[in-house]
């Protein structure tokens, strides 16, 4: 089986062709331009998985959200229980850029850190 | 009055890069005008990520890439001023600006880098007809509204225009529990790039319809749906193909403006394409002095060719500041047969080094090539896989072939299929 899929590695948007064989691995991967697009090609055919952005709210702040991302790659089929989750937290300011805001979000092992400093306002 | 030896306006990516390689290049007194509250400039609100991929090698949030030349800013001691809106930039290269605590500033500049970025198309620029109900607003105040004050500007969300801004807050939009129903784009292509379709529209199964816009707003106090129809090769809607989607939010995302009021009032010649300065390879407009760079200058789809342009702009000024910058033999650029604008419109052939050439196509092209002549002869031909309207190109002059070139040559891009 062959799937074509679009890299999303990088704003380049190579696509690629992964050969699959019936139980699912792969057996090659071609049209990529970097060593990334090959990663990425084989975990989207077995396991995909997405970064997350989004904000936390925080009190006491010079803005009442400050944006966050996750440390590492979560499931993709997480992603949107994930922001669920992180709608219902919030921080006390100040923040600093890479504090640790949420931490094994979801039982995935992947902390949520923030992206922006947000001082006390 | 103020002296400064260069005044940078706006602190966004671009005038910080200008501003600390200005400093590196061994000019000490200069001075970043920004409006807003704070340094970054539009990164502060894209917090998604992406960005530095090219230039750190790593893929950074907007706050995160803003914040290391914010670093570089505190480190080196460039002094700027926020909240601070610049009024005036006169042939002299004097600079008004106004702000709360200081009042009316007149500062006197050896030069100036222009850094004032892009706005988007608002709907007044569509005619879209309708009502003027609240709840249609460009993708970007939503995004502001999302990212910097924590408020969701709706539920049920339409986006006109399938630009990035657009794409990123379709995703955004349904990370924070609303329902994008529909992304329309009139083009048969659309000028986000791929990877956003992919990672912001498909992952969530949010529609992309292309030929197709919003033909009538409908709402009275508040948007309560559009009308959306098909178009054709003209961009006329098609009759009978009519839908009405109930929404309560509209989102436009339709292309964006470089911001050269100042440039305009200051007489400096500006390229009807790019609707930026017309520039030299350091980036100096026709006003001696005067520099521009960034998204004022040309929209870019990536912040790292932001810094690295207003890197040569940076050094440019202070050159001029210096006095050292080379003396000027120029020829011309010019974008023919598919390339609708190239960035610098002119190359100064004593320039020492090699210069890029950033330029656009007018639509896309597969397989095709990029062909390079001076005044009528072939130099260069790159084959390209892939050619489209929203990722920016380049081609590189060697030093060693400028060299050959004569003053007032002509040097055209073209694209062969």
């Amino acid at each position: 089986m062959t799937k074509n899929i679009i890299c999303v590695a990088c704003p380049m948007g190579c696509g690629i062709t992964v050969e699959l064989n019936d139980s699912g691995e792969v057996l090659s991967v071609t049209g990529n331009t970097c060593k990334r697009g090959d990663a990425y090609a084989r975990t989207e055919c077995t396991n995909p998985v997405r970064s997350l952005t989004t904000t936390v709210k925080v009190d006491g702040g010079i803005h009442p959200v400050v944006p966050c991302k996750s440390a590492d790659a979560l499931p993709k089929g997480k992603i949107i229980e994930c922001a669920q989750a992180l709608r219902n937290i919030e921080i006390k300011a100040p923040v600093r850029i890479g504090d640790v805001l949420c931490s094994n979000i979801l039982g995935t092992g992947v902390d949520i850190v923030a992206t922006n400093h947000c001082p006390e306002g | 009055m103020l002296n400064y030896d260069i005044v940078v306006v706006g602190g966004g990516p671009a005038g910080m890069a200008a501003a600390i390689k200005a400093k590196e290049c061994g000019v000490d007194s200069i001075l970043v005008l920004e409006r807003a509250e704070t340094l970054g400039g539009i990164l502060e609100q894209c917090i998604h990520t992406g960005f530095g991929l090219h230039y750190f090698g790593e893929e950074l949030s907007g706050p995160e890439y803003a914040d290391r030349f914010i670093q570089q800013i505190a480190e080196k001691n460039i002094e700027y001023k926020t909240d601070t809106m610049v009024l005036e930039v006169t042939a002299d290269n004097k600079v008004y600006a106004v702000n709360s605590t200081d009042g009316l500033l007149e500062i006197q500049a050896k030069a100036v880098i222009l850094a004032m970025g892009c706005r988007e198309r608002p709907r007044g620029a569509l005619n879209t007809p309708g009502t003027r109900c609240a709840g249609v607003m460009t993708a970007g105040t939503a995004q502001k509204y999302v990212n910097i004050d924590g408020y969701m500007p709706g539920k049920k969300v339409v986006i006109l225009g399938s630009g990035d801004i657009g794409l990123i807050m379709a995703r955004r939009m349904t990370l924070e529990g609303a329902e994008v129903k529909l992304v329309c784009e009139l083009m048969p292509y659309s000028s986000g790039l791929t990877r956003n379709i992919v990672q912001c529209l498909d992952d969530y199964g949010i529609p992309l319809e292309l030929s197709c816009t919003v033909i009538r707003i409908h709402g009275n106090e508040r948007l309560e749906g559009v009308t959306v129809a098909k178009v054709d090769e003209n961009r006329r809607p098609i009759k009978g193909t009519e839908k009405f989607i109930e929404c309560d939010t509209l989102l436009l995302s339709v292309g964006l403006i470089p911001e050269n009021e100042l440039t305009r009032e200051a007489g400096i010649a500006l390229d009807p394409v790019t609707s930026g300065a017309v520039v030299d390879e350091s980036r100096q407009t026709t006003q001696p002095g005067v520099f521009a760079c960034g998204n004022v200058l040309h929209v870019h789809d990536l912040v790292d060719y932001v810094t690295l342009e207003s890197y040569s702009a940076g050094e440019g000024a202070a050159k001029y500041v210096l006095g050292t910058a080379p003396a000027k033999k120029y020829i011309t650029t010019k974008g023919v047969g598919g390339v609708r604008y190239i960035v610098p419109q002119k190359v100064n052939l004593n320039a020492g080094e090699d210069v890029k050439l950033y330029f656009r196509v007018g639509r896309v092209y597969k397989g095709a090539s990029v062909v390079v002549k001076y005044n009528g002869y072939e130099i260069m031909r790159r084959k390209r896989p892939r050619l489209a309207p929203g990722e920016m190109e380049n081609v590189v002059l060697k030093e060693s072939e400028l060299q050959k070139f004569a003053e007032g040559g002509l040097v055209e891009i073209s694209v062969e299929e």
